[in-house]
């Protein structure tokens, strides 16, 4: 090397020193994270990929059984898992939708600009805070049939109150009220608020000039430029509702009657009660694959409308 | 979007009507709290007992409870919750230096594996996980993790979830690089530049991040209910469902009292954070919705 004692090599030689310096430091800085995701994520992964392929009940060495864990799941061998799938989805599809909408209207009020907007905004947030556990501890005496506030407020107003919980019919809806109060006023509320702010006030003032009402307004100006903003609740939204899993097995367990049974709730009884470890593994794959579908379905169509400023590519296509 | 003068009464009727709406379960968990015994079973139902029947004791009674160990419960929660979180700050404050500031092979696609990780559904994982503290090594903390706080203390020291390590890494990206290369050029180390310039500038960071890892930690239930068996073992999450299972036994006196007490008081940290770091708080969720 040293016979060669051009300036040009050895800086070269110095620089890529340096760019592997800093290639390790960089890599040593990132590896809590790097080492966490190989042990607590991809790992774990594609253990479970192994395992849905298994019979497993932690007793013994898992066995191969090919694609019998899905073949059971999908082929009706087991009655609870179409039953917890569909209700789990009938749950995501009226529970987004409300969400979003209550959501977007509470927003929407408290950007008028009102007095005391943050007393109200604590107000609607506060429920968002408290943990599902309590929560769901709480509405369950507030649904108290016989001791419950919340028959004693409907009779008051001459509605004589279901049996909420302990009845098949109502037990989902009465979870579906539960959720909503805790995530109205939440989150999604909280990024509403924000991307209203970030709407020009410019577009607002230009439509009203134009002759357009508040109604027009909010549809041709707001809410394609909150639009990324409803997107992104919406994709997250969808997979919240999904998970639901603490809610149901506090308050009913996932009865009466597997009325509440969701789908989560099914992979934890298979996983941790019967200690069905491979049949859980698949049923855990299968729910990923039902989020990356529905995720996906959301991108593909959110490509569609929602609107991104400054996204000119899109004009010129 | 401002509305017309005829609208605004009307809007502050639907805003303090829906505001009631939400604060009523805390209002009748805090009034049935400070109830005795006999109030509890009773109809009409009362919202909060008569001003000459309160009884603020049942928030020490919970405490003393024969059948539920509740100051263990509250002791259990905050140490795992302070424990995971000193490890999610650090590790995750980690992490994003070394994504904000070197360029390493595969940095870029580490990160968009980071992103996914973001909607990513834990529960997929969960099985596998819960078989590996199952069967840790013999030399490792004991034969096995199941019943023990390490399933849920330990995971958090490596990079305390993928939101963390993005929020940071935002946040250091918006900080000037000149800062480092000033520094670097009088000879300081990565490591100098990152506890003497980037983490004193990042403190509205390392508190939201902060807020949110104690507040997933402290509402956790699915992992301690996986994880653990023993009753003295529980954080408040799973032990409150476990009182609750209790509470059920037709055999004994209403304990809702109680039940709404031990409510309340998991609750009440949750608020009082939210109150002390409301403008961190905001400005995480904001950050949330942004996109990466």
């Amino acid at each position: 090397m040293a016979t060669r004692s051009t300036t040009l090599p050895q800086a070269r030689t110095r620089r890529s020193a340096a760019r592997r310096r800093e290639a390790i430091q960089g890599i040593l800085w990132s590896s809590p994270w790097l080492i966490g995701f190989l042990l607590f994520t991809l790992g774990p992964m594609l253990a479970s990929l192994y395992l849905a392929f298994n019979d497993y009940s932690i007793a013994g060495p898992p066995v191969w059984v090919g694609i019998a864990n899905f073949k059971k799941a999908l082929g009706g061998g087991d009655e609870l898992f179409w039953a917890s799938l569909g209700l789990t989805l009938k749950y995501a599809f009226v529970m987004v939708p409300l969400g979003i909408v209550g959501s977007l209207l509470a927003a929407l009020a408290l950007n008028q600009g009102l007095k005391l907007t943050s007393l109200f905004r604590t107000f609607f947030f506060l429920p968002s805070l408290t943990p599902v556990v309590a929560s769901a501890v709480v509405w369950a005496w507030l649904y108290n049939p016989n001791y419950g506030f919340l028959n004693y407020l409907l009779q008051q107003v001459g509605i004589k109150g279901p049996r909420w919980l302990t009845d098949p019919d109502s037990a989902l809806f009465s979870l579906m009220i539960v959720a909503l109060w805790g995530s109205v006023g939440g989150s999604t509320m909280i990024i509403f608020l924000a991307g209203l702010q970030g709407v020009p006030k410019e577009l607002h003032e230009a439509a009203e000039i134009d002759g357009a009402g508040a109604v027009r307004r909010f549809f041709a100006v707001t809410l394609p430029m909150i639009s990324p903003t409803l997107f992104f609740n919406l994709v997250i939204g969808v997979i919240a509702a999904l998970k639901v899993f603490a809610l149901p097995d506090v308050m009913t367990g996932g009865g009466p009657n597997y009325a509440t049974w969701t789908f989560i709730k099914h992979l934890y009884q298979n996983g941790f009660q019967s200690f069905d470890m491979g049949y859980a593994s698949a049923l855990a794959w299968i729910f990923m694959a039902i989020v990356v579908t529905l995720t996906l379905i959301n991108v593909r169509l959110g490509n569609r409308w929602v609107y991104y400023e400054g996204d000119v590519r899109r004009e010129d296509e | 979007m401002r509305t017309s003068s005829l609208g605004r009464p009307l809007l502050y009727v639907v805003l303090v009507v829906c505001s009631a709406a939400f604060m009523i379960p805390f209002l009748f968990a805090v009034g049935t709290s400070l109830k005795p015994i006999r109030l509890l079973h009773v109809y009409p139902p009362l919202l909060f007992p008569p001003p000459n029947d309160v009884h603020p004791e049942n928030y020490v009674q919970i405490f003393r409870v024969a059948y539920v160990p509740y100051a263990l419960f509250y002791r259990n929660t905050i140490v795992i919750t302070l424990a995971s979180l000193i490890g999610a700050v650090f590790s995750a404050t980690a992490s994003a230096y070394g994504f904000a500031r070197f360029r390493w092979p595969g940095r870029d696609f580490f990160f968009m594996v980071l992103l996914a990780t973001l909607v990513l559904p834990e529960e997929v994982v969960i099985i596998p996980k819960y078989l590996m503290f199952n069967f840790v090594p013999d030399w490792l903390l004991g034969t096995t993790w199941i019943d023990t706080w390490w399933p849920l203390i330990l995971p958090p020291w490596f990079g305390g979830g993928a939101f963390a390590v993005f929020l940071l890494r935002q946040f250091f990206m918006q900080l000037p690089r000149e800062l480092d290369e000033a520094a670097l050029i009088d000879g300081a180390t990565s490591w100098h530049i990152f506890w003497q310039i980037l983490v004193p500038l990042s403190k509205p960071a390392l508190a939201t991040v902060a807020i949110f890892s104690f507040l997933g930690n402290w509402n956790d239930y699915i992992h301690p209910l996986v994880y653990l068996n023993t009753p003295a073992k529980f954080p408040l999450s799973v032990g409150l469902r476990w009182f609750q299972q209790q509470a059920s036994d037709p055999s004994g006196e209403p304990r809702e009292h109680l039940m709404m007490a031990a409510s309340v008081l998991m609750i009440a940290p949750a608020v009082l954070i939210f109150f002390a770091m409301q403008r961190y708080f905001v400005r995480g969720i904001v950050m949330s919705g942004i996109k990466g």
